[in-house]
């Protein structure tokens, strides 16, 4: 029995292959649209950890020598023989790439490309000659010595065994810098004890990266969801029409014996089958899809074949079974509703289209109702969402409710339309539209959803990147920052700073309690760099005069949100109380901060000495860390080149924003496939109600131009609602979603060419999609439209 | 012995993880143990860079004054990616140092990799000293003093020796498979022991007995084994009792045992001799109850750990820690498991 | 032992309009081998009482002795059983399996069945005079054909009582005719009784009984 019905089952498909491959289509292109997402958001999470740890290269304290010089490592194993947990580290030139040598048995765990834990060739690594490890761009650029291709590292950066480093730098026996673990034993013997010309510089904490960057992963993967949930929206579709088109052999078998559980559960098998050779197709498509987009092959190569580039191919099986896991789900959940409408479908009433079209009615009452409600909740929960969860719930509510709003939307423009219409051609064209509406709607919110989604990636993405490259001014203006040990060394430096026409800004700052809330007070000098560089986002017109001359202070969001200190507010800082001028944005830190005039800093303030310096130079920084070096003893160990590193990170950075419009493309293309899809579902459907216009006087070409004009219609109306919706979207990520995350807004812009270009894309995917089924109806054989008149079909 | 060859768990990262099948690689260009050894101390108690393999293996059974039990390891292994010693960064021979202090109800574990060639680590025969970092094991064997730091635990200890050493297998030649795979291997099982531990809880004044083990060769498993069960036991009459099960992957083991009296005087059984069992395991799977036989000394006792949890959570993870026995005799000793991870 | 037996079946559907009975009390019996024609207006519970029957519908009151077997006492999965292997339905509306050929829709039901008989569909298509079509699609047949499909897959495991809905409805008259002979013709070989709807009194005169039903009610 089982056999018999799983074949008649499954002999519709045979009998139906466009329908079949519509199926596993649109199942292979959602879960190859979440899998290549996927591998774009791991991509760019790479980068910008590439970036983050090329910013701070500080993510550990570190024993340098006092005169920034190299030293003996004889020091490291006097260190180590007293109980010093340190590593120790080389880095020089070579041929314009970085070198950075490192011993791999006393380096911290997880620090750089070489990780004990993993599939390391240690002893290659250690005694195998010339190994280094560099990403594929680099690697080109290095001869003589034997690359292993890191995707991992940093551009123009490659790392060596501490002993391949001195021989290949040339400085056998030397090491710059000693890492110092933050596991260290108890009761350490003191540092100047061991190594008094050494001193420790602290870790510069890389948190403002990282809270930015954490925040730029949150909103990519609430967008890898929404791709997502439009692939759903077209397996929704997908199986849907192919349950309904069998809703009469359902009836003849049941009619015929075979009960209703068995046929639920072959069904649901059946669903499975598709959903695993659909998975699998997705899964490589998404690799194919990645592979095409993203610059690095190297990384994609691993995905795909396992092939190990770097050691690190722990992601790859969990990418199978995220993509296959996704798409059983995503089945279930689309092909649930059809299931359970099988199931309660009664065993005798026929499938009167009336009645069909009495649902529909009921339906889409029901649904505008349900989108009316869901919109409502999310306009509250806009005024009110102060968490994650209510956030999402509202990113939720609006997406969902847009999304049902949207066919009983366009139903009252087309009734509008209609009403409108003066010839017969253009009343009969809004009318069937109107009809046609409810096979197309699934597609047509999958559009709005992705087109929405698109807009709202562009405008998250490029008001990240304007906010991030602002930050970058803001926070590295200085093109040095240099630390100094003592009052001395700080003389010395301000007189060799002023004689070289550098301007020297202190970075002095006192821990405090502001209206109870943690927070770090700065003491600033008026200089240009400030009112250039910072952004505020809320001030007074001379802000920074009033700060300057102590009559105010301007803070970050952080604080002004959390103190609820707006404008105009008094501060307490100790005995002073002044005025708040300005709030600047202070993407990252975790705490409240206050900028208070120097002078007025010193007063409230007198035990704290300025020990780190940003400078603003002129010239080439290397020259002027030359001639300081020379002048006053500071050594390149107490200097940073900040603008190196600025410049650095943006390049590793702009790499994430270009991979991330791959993104539009994507979920595009599935869009456009959705509609291509349900048109080709609707074609047989549509000779019957195309039959009398043509039998009174339309020609077939008329009727595949009007066909390929309603698509068009319809995705210009849906794009158009989509800008709306996305612009939200992003709103909500930007304001409310990062607020309740990270307790920092992104400020939000708008892009109004880029949603143009978009609008123009989704159009070109409509008429594509649209474009072979009109052509078929234009072609259709006037036998076929004659059969509809014959009495016998 | 104790084929305790954790370092190399440093090689098979070359090739695959293998973890303690490892052992059973093929050598190249390493020198391998022969029959009838003659040891040349204390040049022998030193490094052997043309061997693959070789560890200072100490435990120690220890109470305080209240009479509560502790555990105590100090182990500094060497592993040699090829057979010589060269100065500087590219010396071919790798260190890896191991503590623990096992208490009822806790277990503490360090761990310490280094190269050879600079300094940070080594061992030299005379006056002989084996260190690693701050962790050192220096003396004439007949006193030692030993010291080893982790970031929540430490210790400094005094040994004192009572006895001679003893040689396994046959006089220090101990055989590890049917195959005829080898390792040179001496003890010191009759150290007196005494000093401090300084753990979370405070510091510990504590005495006891301590057990080195030195053992080099350069493939002492045969391709098949996988791991192993080891026991050194303590008899409240003074005799002593080395015993270990090497794990196939057919399934069988092969066991290898030595008796040694109160004296000193040593007498090895071959495989099959001893008889090992496993009662009962912890909740990781690892056997922590175990019955040992062998027949021909009337010894039928029944092993118990201390703690369950003697995990050692070093880049090769095993079980190692104290434990007590009885049945036909009494007494307490040491266990350590390889092979269940 | 009497195949069928009814007794005082009533079934009354909920409309707009209140609830409509259409069935108030119908008896009927029916031997083995024996054919029974049910005619009626349209609206007087031929067909609901043809549903029942088949276990195709539940009935509010009354009883269903079918074959020994009392209908109403069974669950879902009984009644597909016993449309499977007991009963055999031929629709007005044919109702075959559209992606399926001709051949394996004749077989269907008695596989679904588990009785399945090469030979017995083999004589079934020939005396159907579908040897011709039987790798043929149904689209592909007229409608005469197609019905004649229905009927082979109906006898095609045996069934012990033929149920037919206006089984010729859909046909011009000369098709109607030919395929009513065939029909009478099988069914009465292989010894089933055979219940048949019908509106027409030509037809339901063919048929060794015939009983009238007027507003739920027999006449």
């Amino acid at each position: 029995m089982t056999r018999a019905a799983f074949a008649a089952l499954l002999s519709h498909w045979v009998r139906n292959p466009v329908q079949l491959f519509t199926l596993l289509a649109g199942l292979a292109l959602a879960t190859g649209l979440w899998s290549g997402v996927q591998a774009i958001n791991a991509e760019a999470r790479a980068s910008y950890d590439a970036a983050a740890s090329a910013l701070d290269e500080g993510r550990y304290d570190r024993l340098v020598a006092r005169d920034g010089g190299a030293f003996g490592q004889d020091v490291f194993v006097a260190l180590r023989r007293a109980g010093w947990l340190v590593s120790p580290m080389l880095s020089g030139d070579l041929g314009g790439v970085r070198l950075i040598g490192i011993d791999a048995l006393t380096a911290p765990a997880g620090m750089g490309p070489v990780n004990l834990s993993g599939n390391l060739d240690l002893a290659g690594f250690l005694t195998g000659g010339d190994q280094v490890f560099a990403n594929g761009a680099t690697a080109s650029r290095l001869d003589g010595v034997t690359v292993l291709i890191t995707p991992d590292l940093a551009d123009d950066t490659a790392v060596a065994d501490i002993g391949t480093a001195q021989r290949l730098l040339d400085r056998a026996g030397r090491i710059d810098s000693l890492l110092v673990r933050p596991d260290q034993p108890r009761n350490l013997p003191p540092l100047a004890q061991i190594a008094p010309d050494l001193t420790l510089q602290p870790a510069q904490g890389g948190t403002d990266i990282a809270g930015l960057t954490d925040s730029f992963h949150l909103n990519l993967t609430a967008f890898g969801l929404l791709s997502f949930a439009v692939g759903i929206f077209i397996v929704h579709g997908a199986i849907g029409l192919a349950f309904e088109q069998r809703r009469g052999m359902v009836r003849t078998l049941r009619a015929l014996g075979l009960p209703l559980n068995r046929l639920i559960g072959l069904m649901l098998a059946e669903l499975l089958v598709f959903a695993l050779v659909a998975g699998v197709i997705g899964v490589a498509l998404g690799y194919v899809i990645a592979a095409l987009l993203l610059p690095d092959v190297a990384a994609t190569l691993r995905g795909l074949y396992g092939a190990d580039v770097s050691g690190t191919l722990q992601l790859r099986p969990s990418w199978w079974a995220s993509g296959l896991a996704i798409a059983l789900a995503g089945t279930l959940l689309a092909g649930g509703s059809a299931l359970w409408g099988i199931a309660r479908m009664p065993l005798l009433a026929a499938a009167q289209p009336r009645a069909l079209a009495m649902a529909a009615g009921r339906r889409a009452r029901w649904q505008m109702g349900a989108a009316l409600v869901l919109l409502a909740v999310a306009f509250v929960l806009g005024f009110n969402a102060d968490g994650l969860v209510t956030g999402f719930a509202l990113l939720g509510t609006l997406l969902i409710g847009a999304a049902l709003a949207l066919p009983p939307v366009l139903n009252g423009v087309l009734a509008f339309a209609s009403g409108q219409a003066r010839s017969v051609t253009a009343q009969w064209f809004w009318a069937d539209t109107r009809q046609q509406l409810p096979g197309l709607s699934l597609a047509l919110m999958a559009l709005m959803l992705a087109i929405a989604a698109n807009i709202g990636v562009s405008t998250m993405v490029s008001s990240f990147r304007l906010t991030f490259t602002g930050f970058l001014d803001q926070r590295l203006a200085s093109e040095l920052y240099i630390s100094t040990d003592s009052a001395e060394q700080t003389a010395a430096l301000v007189a060799f700073a002023e004689g070289a026409g550098a301007a020297v800004l202190p970075i002095q700052s006192a821990d405090v309690q502001i209206a109870g809330q943690p927070a770090e007070v700065f003491g600033t000098r008026d200089h240009a760099t400030y009112r250039d560089n910072w952004r505020f986002l809320q001030s007074t017109p001379d802000a920074w005069d009033a700060t300057f001359a102590g009559q105010a202070v301007v803070i970050n969001e952080q604080l002004a949100r959390r103190a609820g200190l707006a404008l105009g507010d008094p501060v307490e800082i100790g005995a002073l109380t002044l005025p708040v001028a300005g709030i600047y944005g202070d993407y990252g830190n975790p705490i409240g901060q206050v900028v208070l005039a120097l002078d007025a800093f010193a007063l409230q303030f007198p035990g704290v000495e300025p020990r780190q310096f940003g400078l603003r130079v002129a010239g080439d920084p290397a020259d002027f860390v030359t001639g300081l070096t020379e002048a006053t003893g500071i050594g390149a160990g107490q200097t940073i080149d900040q603008a190196g590193i600025k410049a650095l990170s943006l390049a590793i950075f702009e790499r994430t924003f270009t991979v991330t419009t791959a993104l539009n493309i994507l979920t595009l293309a599935v869009a456009g496939f959705a509609i291509l899809m349900s048109l080709l579902t609707l074609a047989a459907m549509r000779v019957p109600q195309l039959a009398p216009a043509w039998a009174m006087g339309m020609t077939r070409a008329a009727l595949g131009r009007l066909e390929l004009l309603r698509a068009v219609m319809l995705a210009v109306l849906t794009a158009a609602l989509a800008l709306p919706l996305g612009l939200a979207l992003a709103w909500v990520l930007l304001a409310v979603v990062n607020v309740a995350a990270f307790g920092w807004q992104l400020p939000m812009y708008l892009f109004p060419l880029d949603y143009a270009r978009l609008g123009g894309f989704a159009l070109l995917a409509a008429v594509l999609a649209a474009g072979w089924p009109a052509w078929r109806l234009a072609r259709t054989p006037p036998g076929d439209l004659l059969k509809v008149f014959a009495n016998e079909r | 012995m104790n084929a305790k060859a954790l370092i190399l768990c440093l090689l098979p990262l070359s090739a695959s993880a293998q973890g303690f099948a490892g052992l059973g690689t093929e050598v190249d260009g390493f020198s391998t143990p022969a029959p009838d050894p003659v040891f040349d101390f204390p040049a022998d108690h030193g490094a052997h860079p043309d061997y693959r393999i070789e560890w200072w293996y100490l435990t120690a059974n220890l109470e305080d004054a209240n009479g509560t039990p502790y555990g105590l390891q100090w182990t500094l292994f060497r592993s040699a990616l090829a057979p010589y010693e060269a100065e500087g960064w590219d010396s071919p021979q790798l260190w890896m140092g191991h503590a623990a202090v096992t208490t009822e109800t806790d277990h503490f574990v360090a761990e310490r990799l280094a190269r050879g060639g600079i300094g940070q680590a080594g061992v030299v025969a005379d006056p002989f000293s084996a260190w690693i970092d701050d962790w050192a094991l220096d003396g004439d064997w007949r006193t030692l003093q030993m010291r080893a730091t982790g970031t929540d635990f430490s210790y400094d200890m005094a040994l004192t020796a009572t006895g001679p050493l003893v040689f396994h297998g046959e006089g220090g030649y101990s055989v590890k498979s049917a195959a005829g795979q080898a390792s040179y291997y001496y003890s010191q099982p009759f150290f007196d022991i005494s000093g401090t531990l300084h753990l979370p809880t405070g510091d510990v004044q504590v005495t006891g007995s301590a057990w080195l083990d030195r053992e080099w060769s350069s493939q002492p498993l045969a391709e098949n084994q996988t791991g192993w069960d080891w026991f050194s036991l303590s008899f409240d009459d003074g005799a002593k009792l080395m015993g270990f099960r090497l794990q196939q992957t057919d399934g069988m083991h092969y066991t290898s045992a030595t008796w040694i009296t109160a004296e000193g005087e040593t007498t090895p059984y071959a495989d099959g001799a001893l008889q090992v069992e496993p009662l009962m395991t912890n909740t990781a799977g690892v056997p922590v109850h175990w019955r040992l036989t062998l027949p021909a000394r009337g010894v039928d006792v029944t092993v118990q750990a201390v703690n369950d949890d003697a995990w050692m959570t070093t880049s090769v993870p095993y079980w190692e820690g104290p434990v007590t026995f009885a049945g036909s005799h009494q007494g307490r000793g040491y266990l350590e498991m390889t092979g269940y991870d | 032992m009497t195949l069928l037996i009814v007794e005082n079946l009533t079934k009354t559907y909920a409309t707009a309009d209140g609830p409509f009975p259409v069935l108030r009390g119908v008896s009927l019996t029916l031997e083995a081998g024996e054919s029974l024609a049910l005619t009626g207006e349209s609206g007087s519970g031929k067909s609901t009482l043809l549903h029942l029957i088949g276990g195709l519908d539940r009935a509010d009151a009354g009883r269903i002795m079918l074959d020994g077997q009392d209908i109403a006492s069974l669950d879902d999965a009984g009644r597909a059983a016993l449309r499977r292997g007991t009963v055999g339905v031929v629709f007005q509306q044919f109702n075959l399996i559209p992606s399926l050929k001709i051949a394996d829709n004749i077989a269907f039901q008695a596989r679904l069945a588990g009785r399945h008989d090469a030979a017995w569909c083999a004589t079934l298509a020939d005396r159907m005079g579908l040897t011709d079509h039987l790798r043929k699609y149904p689209e592909q047949l007229s409608g005469g054909q197609q019905q004649r499909v229905a009927i082979a897959r109906t006898l095609a495991p045996r069934p012990k009582l033929v149920l037919a809905d206006e089984p010729t409805g859909n046909l011009d008259e000369t098709t109607a005719a030919t395929v009513m002979e065939l029909m009478l013709e099988l069914v009465a070989e292989t010894g089933a009784g055979l219940l048949m709807v019908t509106h027409s009194q030509v037809l339901a005169a063919r048929l060794q009984r015939r009983l009238h039903l007027r507003a739920g009610q027999v006449a």
